[in-house]
Protein backbone atom coordinates (compact mmCIF):
# COMPACT_ATOMS: atom_id res chain seq x y z
CA UNK A 1 0.00 0.00 0.00
CA UNK A 2 1.05 3.54 -0.69
CA UNK A 3 2.64 4.72 2.61
CA UNK A 4 1.04 8.13 2.33
CA UNK A 5 -2.41 6.61 1.92
CA UNK A 6 -1.75 4.23 4.83
CA UNK A 7 -0.84 7.16 7.07
CA UNK A 8 -4.04 8.95 6.08
CA UNK A 9 -6.13 5.86 6.77
CA UNK A 10 -4.61 5.17 10.19
CA UNK A 11 -4.87 8.76 11.40
CA UNK A 12 -8.29 9.26 9.87
CA UNK A 13 -9.59 6.17 11.66
CA UNK A 14 -8.03 7.32 14.93
CA UNK A 15 -9.62 10.75 14.68
CA UNK A 16 -12.94 9.15 13.80
CA UNK A 17 -12.84 6.87 16.85
CA UNK A 18 -11.76 9.72 19.12
CA UNK A 19 -14.65 11.81 17.81
CA UNK A 20 -17.16 9.05 18.57
CA UNK A 21 -15.69 8.72 22.07
CA UNK A 22 -15.87 12.41 22.91
CA UNK A 23 -18.83 13.81 20.93
CA UNK A 24 -21.55 12.62 23.34
CA UNK A 25 -19.65 14.36 26.14
CA UNK A 26 -19.27 17.58 24.14
CA UNK A 27 -22.96 17.51 23.25
CA UNK A 28 -23.76 17.12 26.94
CA UNK A 29 -21.77 20.26 27.70
CA UNK A 30 -23.33 22.17 24.82
CA UNK A 31 -26.92 21.15 25.64
CA UNK A 32 -26.41 22.05 29.30
CA UNK A 33 -25.85 25.65 28.20
CA UNK A 34 -29.00 25.88 26.08
CA UNK A 35 -32.10 27.74 27.30
CA UNK A 36 -34.77 25.39 28.65
CA UNK A 37 -36.72 23.66 25.89
CA UNK A 38 -34.48 24.64 22.99
CA UNK A 39 -32.70 21.26 22.66
CA UNK A 40 -36.05 19.73 21.74
CA UNK A 41 -36.55 21.46 18.43
CA UNK A 42 -36.06 20.44 14.83
CA UNK A 43 -33.46 20.25 13.47
CA UNK A 44 -31.79 19.46 16.83
CA UNK A 45 -29.27 22.24 17.55
CA UNK A 46 -25.60 21.35 18.06
CA UNK A 47 -24.62 24.56 19.81
CA UNK A 48 -26.61 26.89 22.07
CA UNK A 49 -27.80 29.99 20.20
CA UNK A 50 -27.54 32.00 23.44
CA UNK A 51 -25.44 30.17 26.02
CA UNK A 52 -26.89 30.43 29.53
CA UNK A 53 -26.09 29.11 33.00
CA UNK A 54 -29.79 29.02 33.96
CA UNK A 55 -29.87 25.22 34.08
CA UNK A 56 -27.03 25.11 36.57
CA UNK A 57 -28.73 27.78 38.67
CA UNK A 58 -31.96 25.81 38.62
CA UNK A 59 -30.13 22.63 39.61
CA UNK A 60 -28.46 24.12 42.63
CA UNK A 61 -31.28 26.43 43.70
CA UNK A 62 -34.31 24.18 43.12
CA UNK A 63 -33.11 20.59 42.72
CA UNK A 64 -30.70 20.61 45.68
CA UNK A 65 -27.68 19.63 43.61
CA UNK A 66 -25.28 21.15 46.16
CA UNK A 67 -26.42 18.64 48.75
CA UNK A 68 -25.94 15.69 46.38
CA UNK A 69 -22.52 16.95 45.37
CA UNK A 70 -21.56 17.15 49.04
CA UNK A 71 -22.92 13.63 49.70
CA UNK A 72 -20.89 12.25 46.81
CA UNK A 73 -17.75 14.00 48.04
CA UNK A 74 -18.18 12.80 51.64
CA UNK A 75 -18.94 9.18 50.73
CA UNK A 76 -16.30 8.80 48.00
CA UNK A 77 -13.71 10.66 50.04
CA UNK A 78 -14.29 8.52 53.13
CA UNK A 79 -14.20 5.29 51.12
CA UNK A 80 -10.98 6.33 49.37
CA UNK A 81 -9.28 7.27 52.65
CA UNK A 82 -10.37 4.25 54.69
CA UNK A 83 -9.75 1.76 51.89
CA UNK A 84 -6.29 3.24 51.44
CA UNK A 85 -5.37 2.46 55.07
CA UNK A 86 -6.84 -1.07 55.11
CA UNK A 87 -5.48 -2.07 51.70
CA UNK A 88 -2.00 -0.66 52.33
CA UNK A 89 -1.64 -2.55 55.60
CA UNK A 90 -2.96 -5.82 54.21
CA UNK A 91 -1.04 -5.57 50.93
CA UNK A 92 2.17 -4.88 52.83
CA UNK A 93 1.58 -7.88 55.12
CA UNK A 94 1.00 -10.16 52.14
CA UNK A 95 4.11 -8.87 50.37
CA UNK A 96 6.66 -8.50 53.13
CA UNK A 97 5.66 -10.17 56.40
CA UNK A 98 6.11 -13.93 56.63
CA UNK A 99 3.47 -16.04 58.34
CA UNK A 100 2.13 -19.55 58.03
CA UNK A 101 -0.54 -19.93 55.32
CA UNK A 102 0.22 -16.58 53.69
CA UNK A 103 0.16 -17.77 50.08
CA UNK A 104 -2.90 -19.93 50.62
CA UNK A 105 -4.86 -17.10 52.21
CA UNK A 106 -3.86 -14.72 49.44
CA UNK A 107 -4.88 -17.17 46.72
CA UNK A 108 -8.23 -17.70 48.44
CA UNK A 109 -8.84 -13.94 48.47
CA UNK A 110 -7.96 -13.62 44.79
CA UNK A 111 -10.25 -16.53 43.98
CA UNK A 112 -13.06 -14.65 45.70
CA UNK A 113 -12.77 -11.98 42.99
CA UNK A 114 -14.95 -14.31 40.93
CA UNK A 115 -17.90 -13.75 43.26
CA UNK A 116 -20.00 -10.87 41.93
CA UNK A 117 -20.34 -8.19 44.61
CA UNK A 118 -24.12 -8.14 44.13
CA UNK A 119 -24.44 -11.62 45.66
CA UNK A 120 -23.61 -10.08 49.05
CA UNK A 121 -26.02 -7.15 48.74
CA UNK A 122 -29.26 -8.69 50.02
CA UNK A 123 -27.86 -10.06 53.32
CA UNK A 124 -25.71 -6.95 53.65
CA UNK A 125 -28.87 -4.86 53.51
CA UNK A 126 -30.41 -6.95 56.32
CA UNK A 127 -27.20 -6.78 58.35
CA UNK A 128 -27.09 -2.99 58.09
CA UNK A 129 -30.81 -2.77 58.78
CA UNK A 130 -30.40 -4.58 62.10
CA UNK A 131 -27.38 -2.35 62.80
CA UNK A 132 -29.48 0.74 62.06
CA UNK A 133 -27.23 1.94 59.23
CA UNK A 134 -29.73 2.00 56.36
CA UNK A 135 -30.01 5.47 54.85
CA UNK A 136 -26.82 6.78 56.44
CA UNK A 137 -23.40 7.77 55.13
CA UNK A 138 -21.92 4.90 57.13
CA UNK A 139 -24.11 2.37 55.33
CA UNK A 140 -22.77 3.52 51.98
CA UNK A 141 -19.18 3.63 53.20
CA UNK A 142 -18.50 0.54 55.32
CA UNK A 143 -18.64 -2.18 52.63
CA UNK A 144 -16.06 -0.24 50.58
CA UNK A 145 -13.47 0.13 53.34
CA UNK A 146 -11.29 -2.70 51.97
CA UNK A 147 -11.13 -4.19 48.47
CA UNK A 148 -9.62 -7.39 47.12
CA UNK A 149 -8.36 -5.50 44.09
CA UNK A 150 -6.66 -2.86 46.25
CA UNK A 151 -4.90 -5.45 48.40
CA UNK A 152 -3.69 -7.18 45.26
CA UNK A 153 -2.44 -3.89 43.80
CA UNK A 154 -0.45 -2.94 46.91
CA UNK A 155 1.05 -6.43 47.23
CA UNK A 156 2.24 -6.41 43.61
CA UNK A 157 3.90 -3.06 44.13
CA UNK A 158 5.32 -3.68 47.61
CA UNK A 159 7.03 -6.90 46.51
CA UNK A 160 9.57 -4.86 44.54
CA UNK A 161 10.91 -3.30 47.76
CA UNK A 162 14.14 -5.15 48.75
CA UNK A 163 13.89 -7.17 51.98
CA UNK A 164 17.36 -5.97 53.03
CA UNK A 165 16.00 -2.48 53.59
CA UNK A 166 13.46 -3.75 56.13
CA UNK A 167 15.93 -6.18 57.74
CA UNK A 168 18.46 -3.41 58.25
CA UNK A 169 15.85 -1.36 60.08
CA UNK A 170 14.92 -4.36 62.23
CA UNK A 171 18.55 -4.89 63.19
CA UNK A 172 18.70 -1.22 64.17
CA UNK A 173 15.88 -2.00 66.56
CA UNK A 174 13.01 -0.24 64.77
CA UNK A 175 9.53 -1.49 65.68
CA UNK A 176 7.30 -3.06 63.03
CA UNK A 177 4.92 -0.11 62.97
CA UNK A 178 7.78 2.34 62.56
CA UNK A 179 9.22 0.28 59.72
CA UNK A 180 5.85 0.40 57.98
CA UNK A 181 5.31 4.13 58.47
CA UNK A 182 8.85 5.48 58.05
CA UNK A 183 10.38 3.11 55.51
CA UNK A 184 7.60 1.41 53.63
CA UNK A 185 5.03 4.19 53.18
CA UNK A 186 7.41 6.66 51.47
CA UNK A 187 8.33 3.92 49.00
CA UNK A 188 4.67 3.11 48.40
CA UNK A 189 3.74 6.69 47.51
CA UNK A 190 3.13 6.06 43.79
CA UNK A 191 0.78 3.17 44.48
CA UNK A 192 -0.96 5.22 47.16
CA UNK A 193 -1.85 7.87 44.59
CA UNK A 194 -2.99 5.22 42.11
CA UNK A 195 -5.09 3.40 44.66
CA UNK A 196 -6.72 6.58 45.93
CA UNK A 197 -7.69 7.71 42.43
CA UNK A 198 -9.02 4.25 41.59
CA UNK A 199 -11.13 3.87 44.72
CA UNK A 200 -12.41 7.42 44.61
CA UNK A 201 -13.53 7.11 40.99
CA UNK A 202 -15.15 3.73 41.59
CA UNK A 203 -17.00 5.04 44.65
CA UNK A 204 -18.08 8.21 42.84
CA UNK A 205 -19.48 6.24 39.90
CA UNK A 206 -21.00 3.43 41.97
CA UNK A 207 -24.73 3.06 41.54
CA UNK A 208 -26.30 -0.19 42.71
CA UNK A 209 -25.21 -0.30 46.35
CA UNK A 210 -25.97 3.38 47.07
CA UNK A 211 -29.33 2.90 45.34
CA UNK A 212 -30.10 0.08 47.77
CA UNK A 213 -28.80 1.52 51.00
CA UNK A 214 -29.53 5.26 50.61
CA UNK A 215 -33.31 5.30 50.72
CA UNK A 216 -33.86 8.98 51.49
CA UNK A 217 -33.23 11.87 49.11
CA UNK A 218 -31.21 13.78 51.69
CA UNK A 219 -28.47 11.13 51.39
CA UNK A 220 -28.53 10.69 47.61
CA UNK A 221 -25.22 10.72 45.78
CA UNK A 222 -25.04 12.41 42.36
CA UNK A 223 -25.75 9.25 40.30
CA UNK A 224 -28.81 8.49 42.45
CA UNK A 225 -30.08 12.05 42.20
CA UNK A 226 -29.55 12.01 38.46
CA UNK A 227 -31.37 8.70 38.00
CA UNK A 228 -34.28 9.97 40.04
CA UNK A 229 -34.33 13.32 38.18
CA UNK A 230 -34.29 11.42 34.90
CA UNK A 231 -37.49 9.65 35.91
CA UNK A 232 -39.27 12.86 37.04
CA UNK A 233 -37.89 15.45 34.62
CA UNK A 234 -37.26 13.40 31.51
CA UNK A 235 -38.61 16.25 29.35
CA UNK A 236 -36.09 18.78 30.65
CA UNK A 237 -33.17 17.82 28.40
CA UNK A 238 -31.05 20.87 29.22
CA UNK A 239 -31.50 20.52 32.98
CA UNK A 240 -30.59 16.83 32.83
CA UNK A 241 -27.47 17.59 30.80
CA UNK A 242 -26.37 20.18 33.35
CA UNK A 243 -26.84 17.50 36.00
CA UNK A 244 -24.72 15.09 33.98
CA UNK A 245 -21.98 17.71 33.63
CA UNK A 246 -21.91 18.25 37.41
CA UNK A 247 -21.67 14.48 37.92
CA UNK A 248 -19.07 13.70 35.26
CA UNK A 249 -16.86 16.77 35.36
CA UNK A 250 -15.14 16.09 38.72
CA UNK A 251 -14.08 12.58 37.70
CA UNK A 252 -12.99 13.68 34.24
CA UNK A 253 -10.83 16.43 35.73
CA UNK A 254 -9.36 14.01 38.26
CA UNK A 255 -8.61 11.55 35.46
CA UNK A 256 -6.97 14.18 33.26
CA UNK A 257 -4.84 15.41 36.16
CA UNK A 258 -3.72 11.98 37.35
CA UNK A 259 -4.02 9.96 34.15
CA UNK A 260 -0.59 8.37 34.39
CA UNK A 261 -1.27 6.98 37.86
CA UNK A 262 -4.69 5.71 36.91
CA UNK A 263 -3.51 3.83 33.82
CA UNK A 264 -0.54 2.41 35.74
CA UNK A 265 -2.88 0.93 38.31
CA UNK A 266 -5.07 -0.49 35.59
CA UNK A 267 -2.09 -2.25 33.99
CA UNK A 268 -0.56 -3.42 37.26
CA UNK A 269 -3.94 -4.81 38.24
CA UNK A 270 -4.60 -6.78 35.10
CA UNK A 271 -1.58 -7.61 32.96
CA UNK A 272 0.34 -9.42 35.65
CA UNK A 273 -2.79 -11.21 36.81
CA UNK B 1 6.65 -15.74 66.20
CA UNK B 2 6.30 -12.02 66.82
CA UNK B 3 6.63 -11.44 63.04
CA UNK B 4 3.61 -13.60 62.38
CA UNK B 5 1.65 -11.74 65.03
CA UNK B 6 2.56 -8.43 63.41
CA UNK B 7 1.40 -9.75 60.06
CA UNK B 8 -1.99 -10.69 61.45
CA UNK B 9 -2.32 -7.30 63.13
CA UNK B 10 -1.68 -5.63 59.78
CA UNK B 11 -4.21 -7.89 58.11
CA UNK B 12 -6.93 -7.47 60.73
CA UNK B 13 -8.67 -4.28 59.48
CA UNK B 14 -8.97 -5.49 55.88
CA UNK B 15 -9.94 -9.05 56.77
CA UNK B 16 -12.50 -7.79 59.26
CA UNK B 17 -14.12 -5.52 56.67
CA UNK B 18 -14.08 -8.19 53.95
CA UNK B 19 -15.29 -10.85 56.34
CA UNK B 20 -18.17 -8.93 57.89
CA UNK B 21 -19.30 -7.04 54.80
CA UNK B 22 -18.53 -9.55 52.05
CA UNK B 23 -17.80 -13.16 52.98
CA UNK B 24 -20.43 -13.50 55.70
CA UNK B 25 -23.11 -11.88 53.49
CA UNK B 26 -22.20 -14.21 50.60
CA UNK B 27 -22.75 -17.21 52.87
CA UNK B 28 -25.85 -15.46 54.17
CA UNK B 29 -27.18 -15.18 50.63
CA UNK B 30 -26.77 -18.91 50.19
CA UNK B 31 -28.74 -19.41 53.41
CA UNK B 32 -31.39 -16.85 52.46
CA UNK B 33 -31.93 -18.51 49.10
CA UNK B 34 -33.10 -21.62 50.98
CA UNK B 35 -35.76 -19.68 52.93
CA UNK B 36 -38.98 -17.83 52.12
CA UNK B 37 -37.64 -14.57 53.59
CA UNK B 38 -40.13 -11.86 52.54
CA UNK B 39 -41.91 -8.77 53.82
CA UNK B 40 -43.48 -10.76 56.69
CA UNK B 41 -40.14 -12.13 57.80
CA UNK B 42 -38.68 -8.64 57.54
CA UNK B 43 -41.32 -7.50 60.04
CA UNK B 44 -41.03 -10.54 62.32
CA UNK B 45 -38.38 -13.24 61.99
CA UNK B 46 -40.79 -15.88 63.35
CA UNK B 47 -42.48 -15.87 59.94
CA UNK B 48 -39.31 -17.25 58.36
CA UNK B 49 -39.45 -20.79 57.01
CA UNK B 50 -36.83 -23.09 55.51
CA UNK B 51 -37.96 -24.13 52.04
CA UNK B 52 -34.95 -26.05 50.69
CA UNK B 53 -34.44 -25.67 46.97
CA UNK B 54 -37.99 -24.45 46.40
CA UNK B 55 -36.90 -20.94 45.31
CA UNK B 56 -34.58 -22.36 42.66
CA UNK B 57 -37.27 -24.73 41.46
CA UNK B 58 -39.79 -21.86 41.21
CA UNK B 59 -37.23 -19.80 39.31
CA UNK B 60 -36.95 -22.47 36.62
CA UNK B 61 -40.70 -22.31 36.07
CA UNK B 62 -40.89 -18.54 35.93
CA UNK B 63 -41.04 -17.09 32.40
CA UNK B 64 -39.53 -13.74 33.50
CA UNK B 65 -36.41 -15.51 34.79
CA UNK B 66 -35.86 -17.09 31.39
CA UNK B 67 -36.52 -13.75 29.70
CA UNK B 68 -33.93 -12.08 31.95
CA UNK B 69 -31.49 -14.91 31.33
CA UNK B 70 -32.02 -14.65 27.58
CA UNK B 71 -31.62 -10.86 27.60
CA UNK B 72 -28.43 -11.08 29.66
CA UNK B 73 -26.93 -13.73 27.37
CA UNK B 74 -27.88 -11.60 24.35
CA UNK B 75 -26.04 -8.67 25.94
CA UNK B 76 -22.96 -10.80 26.72
CA UNK B 77 -22.79 -12.81 23.49
CA UNK B 78 -23.17 -9.78 21.21
CA UNK B 79 -21.67 -7.12 23.48
CA UNK B 80 -18.42 -8.80 24.51
CA UNK B 81 -17.09 -9.55 20.97
CA UNK B 82 -18.07 -6.05 19.77
CA UNK B 83 -16.48 -4.51 22.83
CA UNK B 84 -13.22 -6.45 22.52
CA UNK B 85 -13.21 -5.88 18.76
CA UNK B 86 -13.41 -2.11 19.33
CA UNK B 87 -10.68 -2.35 21.98
CA UNK B 88 -8.38 -4.35 19.70
CA UNK B 89 -9.06 -2.09 16.71
CA UNK B 90 -8.22 1.09 18.58
CA UNK B 91 -5.22 -0.55 20.31
CA UNK B 92 -3.83 -1.57 16.90
CA UNK B 93 -4.34 1.97 15.58
CA UNK B 94 -2.61 3.47 18.63
CA UNK B 95 0.24 1.00 18.26
CA UNK B 96 0.75 1.75 14.57
CA UNK B 97 4.04 3.52 13.79
CA UNK B 98 2.08 5.74 11.41
CA UNK B 99 -0.20 7.15 14.13
CA UNK B 100 0.26 10.74 15.24
CA UNK B 101 -0.65 12.43 18.54
CA UNK B 102 -0.81 9.09 20.29
CA UNK B 103 -1.11 10.25 23.89
CA UNK B 104 -3.86 12.71 22.97
CA UNK B 105 -5.86 9.96 21.26
CA UNK B 106 -5.28 7.55 24.11
CA UNK B 107 -6.56 10.09 26.62
CA UNK B 108 -9.68 10.86 24.59
CA UNK B 109 -10.47 7.22 23.77
CA UNK B 110 -10.19 6.26 27.43
CA UNK B 111 -12.34 9.15 28.71
CA UNK B 112 -15.72 7.32 28.51
CA UNK B 113 -14.38 4.66 30.91
CA UNK B 114 -13.98 7.08 33.82
CA UNK B 115 -17.38 8.72 33.32
CA UNK B 116 -20.36 7.85 35.52
CA UNK B 117 -22.60 5.19 33.94
CA UNK B 118 -25.80 6.90 35.06
CA UNK B 119 -24.78 10.30 33.70
CA UNK B 120 -23.69 9.07 30.29
CA UNK B 121 -26.67 6.73 30.02
CA UNK B 122 -28.85 9.82 30.43
CA UNK B 123 -26.94 11.50 27.58
CA UNK B 124 -27.52 8.49 25.34
CA UNK B 125 -31.20 8.53 26.13
CA UNK B 126 -31.44 11.97 24.57
CA UNK B 127 -29.10 11.25 21.68
CA UNK B 128 -31.26 8.24 20.79
CA UNK B 129 -34.55 10.07 21.37
CA UNK B 130 -36.97 9.18 18.58
CA UNK B 131 -38.09 12.73 17.79
CA UNK B 132 -35.31 15.10 18.77
CA UNK B 133 -32.27 12.82 19.03
CA UNK B 134 -29.20 13.58 16.94
CA UNK B 135 -28.89 9.94 15.88
CA UNK B 136 -32.25 9.88 14.16
CA UNK B 137 -31.51 13.31 12.73
CA UNK B 138 -28.33 11.90 11.19
CA UNK B 139 -30.37 9.00 9.76
CA UNK B 140 -32.83 11.49 8.27
CA UNK B 141 -29.97 13.39 6.63
CA UNK B 142 -28.90 10.10 5.05
CA UNK B 143 -32.46 9.57 3.88
CA UNK B 144 -33.23 6.72 6.30
CA UNK B 145 -36.34 6.26 8.40
CA UNK B 146 -36.21 7.15 12.11
CA UNK B 147 -35.89 4.27 14.58
CA UNK B 148 -37.61 4.13 17.96
CA UNK B 149 -34.32 3.08 19.58
CA UNK B 150 -35.32 2.65 23.20
CA UNK B 151 -39.04 2.16 22.64
CA UNK B 152 -38.94 -0.76 20.22
CA UNK B 153 -38.36 -4.19 21.85
CA UNK B 154 -36.13 -5.19 18.93
CA UNK B 155 -33.93 -2.12 19.16
CA UNK B 156 -33.69 -1.46 22.90
CA UNK B 157 -31.05 -4.12 23.64
CA UNK B 158 -28.88 -3.28 20.60
CA UNK B 159 -28.94 0.36 21.71
CA UNK B 160 -27.84 -0.64 25.21
CA UNK B 161 -25.09 -2.81 23.70
CA UNK B 162 -23.87 0.11 21.58
CA UNK B 163 -23.81 2.23 24.72
CA UNK B 164 -21.87 -0.39 26.69
CA UNK B 165 -19.30 -0.77 23.90
CA UNK B 166 -18.80 3.00 23.77
CA UNK B 167 -18.52 3.23 27.56
CA UNK B 168 -16.15 0.29 28.11
CA UNK B 169 -13.89 -0.32 25.10
CA UNK B 170 -11.18 2.03 26.40
CA UNK B 171 -10.42 -0.18 29.39
CA UNK B 172 -9.43 -3.23 27.38
CA UNK B 173 -7.79 -0.99 24.80
CA UNK B 174 -5.19 0.06 27.39
CA UNK B 175 -4.54 -3.56 28.42
CA UNK B 176 -4.29 -4.80 24.83
CA UNK B 177 -2.07 -1.85 23.87
CA UNK B 178 0.38 -2.86 26.61
CA UNK B 179 0.21 -6.41 25.27
CA UNK B 180 0.98 -5.20 21.75
CA UNK B 181 3.89 -3.08 22.93
CA UNK B 182 5.38 -6.11 24.69
CA UNK B 183 5.76 -8.03 21.41
CA UNK B 184 9.42 -7.98 20.34
CA UNK B 185 9.91 -5.86 17.19
CA UNK B 186 12.47 -8.42 15.95
CA UNK B 187 9.61 -10.82 15.23
CA UNK B 188 8.07 -8.38 12.75
CA UNK B 189 11.51 -7.58 11.38
CA UNK B 190 12.14 -11.25 10.62
CA UNK B 191 8.69 -11.68 9.09
CA UNK B 192 9.22 -8.67 6.82
CA UNK B 193 12.54 -10.06 5.63
CA UNK B 194 10.75 -13.31 4.81
CA UNK B 195 8.26 -11.26 2.78
CA UNK B 196 5.20 -11.84 4.97
CA UNK B 197 2.30 -9.49 4.24
CA UNK B 198 0.79 -7.19 6.86
CA UNK B 199 -2.20 -9.48 7.25
CA UNK B 200 -0.01 -12.57 7.73
CA UNK B 201 2.12 -10.75 10.27
CA UNK B 202 -1.06 -9.91 12.18
CA UNK B 203 -2.40 -13.44 11.88
CA UNK B 204 0.81 -15.30 12.75
CA UNK B 205 2.67 -12.94 15.09
CA UNK B 206 0.33 -10.40 16.65
CA UNK B 207 -2.62 -12.66 17.46
CA UNK B 208 -0.64 -15.60 18.91
CA UNK B 209 1.58 -13.31 20.99
CA UNK B 210 -1.47 -11.43 22.25
CA UNK B 211 -3.28 -14.60 23.21
CA UNK B 212 -2.66 -14.61 27.00
CA UNK B 213 -3.75 -10.96 27.23
CA UNK B 214 -6.82 -11.70 25.10
CA UNK B 215 -7.88 -14.58 27.35
CA UNK B 216 -7.57 -12.37 30.42
CA UNK B 217 -9.50 -9.53 28.79
CA UNK B 218 -12.21 -11.90 27.63
CA UNK B 219 -12.73 -13.51 31.04
CA UNK B 220 -12.87 -10.14 32.81
CA UNK B 221 -15.22 -8.61 30.24
CA UNK B 222 -17.61 -11.57 30.21
CA UNK B 223 -17.84 -11.52 34.01
CA UNK B 224 -18.41 -7.76 33.94
CA UNK B 225 -21.05 -7.85 31.21
CA UNK B 226 -23.07 -10.49 33.05
CA UNK B 227 -23.54 -7.87 35.78
CA UNK B 228 -25.68 -5.61 33.58
CA UNK B 229 -27.86 -3.37 35.73
CA UNK B 230 -27.47 0.43 35.69
CA UNK B 231 -27.89 0.77 31.91
CA UNK B 232 -31.40 -0.73 31.68
CA UNK B 233 -32.32 0.86 35.02
CA UNK B 234 -31.65 4.33 33.64
CA UNK B 235 -32.30 3.93 29.91
CA UNK B 236 -35.34 1.65 29.69
CA UNK B 237 -36.45 0.57 33.17
CA UNK B 238 -36.35 -3.00 31.86
CA UNK B 239 -38.76 -2.31 29.02
CA UNK B 240 -40.14 -2.18 26.44
CA UNK B 241 -42.00 -5.48 26.93
CA UNK B 242 -39.31 -6.61 29.39
CA UNK B 243 -36.81 -6.78 26.53
CA UNK B 244 -34.02 -5.30 28.66
CA UNK B 245 -34.68 -6.94 32.04
CA UNK B 246 -31.32 -8.43 33.06
CA UNK B 247 -30.65 -10.99 35.79
CA UNK B 248 -29.47 -8.32 38.22
CA UNK B 249 -32.44 -6.14 37.33
CA UNK B 250 -34.67 -9.05 38.27
CA UNK B 251 -32.74 -9.54 41.51
CA UNK B 252 -33.13 -5.86 42.36
CA UNK B 253 -36.87 -5.88 41.64
CA UNK B 254 -37.51 -9.12 43.54
CA UNK B 255 -35.41 -7.99 46.47
CA UNK B 256 -35.87 -4.27 46.89
CA UNK B 257 -39.20 -3.62 45.20
CA UNK B 258 -41.13 -6.70 46.35
CA UNK B 259 -38.95 -7.58 49.37
CA UNK B 260 -38.77 -11.26 48.42
CA UNK B 261 -35.24 -11.74 49.73
CA UNK B 262 -35.36 -15.52 49.50
CA UNK B 263 -36.24 -15.52 45.81
CA UNK B 264 -33.86 -12.65 45.04
CA UNK B 265 -30.98 -14.50 46.73
CA UNK B 266 -31.68 -17.51 44.55
CA UNK B 267 -31.47 -15.22 41.50
CA UNK B 268 -28.14 -13.84 42.77
CA UNK B 269 -26.72 -17.31 43.27
CA UNK B 270 -27.95 -18.42 39.86
CA UNK B 271 -25.99 -15.50 38.38
CA UNK B 272 -22.89 -16.45 40.38
CA UNK B 273 -23.19 -20.05 39.19
CA UNK B 274 -23.54 -18.96 35.56
CA UNK B 275 -20.53 -16.62 35.74
CA UNK B 276 -18.44 -19.34 37.37
CA UNK B 277 -19.47 -21.95 34.80
CA UNK B 278 -18.86 -19.65 31.83
CA UNK B 279 -15.44 -18.58 33.19
CA UNK B 280 -14.34 -22.18 33.67
CA UNK B 281 -15.64 -23.08 30.22
CA UNK B 282 -13.79 -20.16 28.61
CA UNK B 283 -10.53 -21.08 30.34
CA UNK B 284 -10.93 -24.73 29.27
CA UNK B 285 -11.68 -23.81 25.67
CA UNK B 286 -8.80 -21.37 25.36
CA UNK B 287 -6.38 -23.79 26.97
CA UNK B 288 -7.37 -26.59 24.63
CA UNK B 289 -7.03 -24.17 21.71
CA UNK B 290 -3.50 -23.34 22.83
CA UNK B 291 -2.27 -26.94 22.87
CA UNK B 292 -3.98 -27.86 19.59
Amino acid sequence: MNPRLARWLVNGALFGCAAVAVLPLLWMLSASLMPAGSASSLPPPLLPAQPTLDNYRALFARAGMGRYLLNSLVISGAIAALALVCNLMAGYAFAKLRFAGRERLFRALIGALLIPAQVAMLPLFLLLKYAGLINSYAGAIVPGMATLFGIYLVREFARSVPDELLEAARIDGAGEWRIFVQIMLPLLKPIMVTLTVFTFLAAWNDFMWPLIVLTGQEHYTLPLALASLAREHSEDTELMMAGSVVTVLPVLVLYLALQRHYLQGLLLGSVKG
Amino acid sequence: MSRARTAWLFLTPALLVLGVFFFVPVLGALGLSLTDYDLYALADLRNLRFVGLHNYWELLQRPLFWTALGNTFYFVVVGVPLSIGASLGTALLLNSPLARMKSFHRTVLFAPVVTTVVAVAVIWRYLFNTRYGLVNHALAVLGLNPVDWLGDPHWAMPTIIAFAVWKNFGYNMIILLAGLQAIAPELYEAARIDGASRWRQFRHITLPMLRPTMVLVMVLTVAGYFQLFAEPYVMTEGGPLQSTVSILYLMYDDGFKWWNFGVASAVAFALFGIILAVTVLLLRLTRRGATA
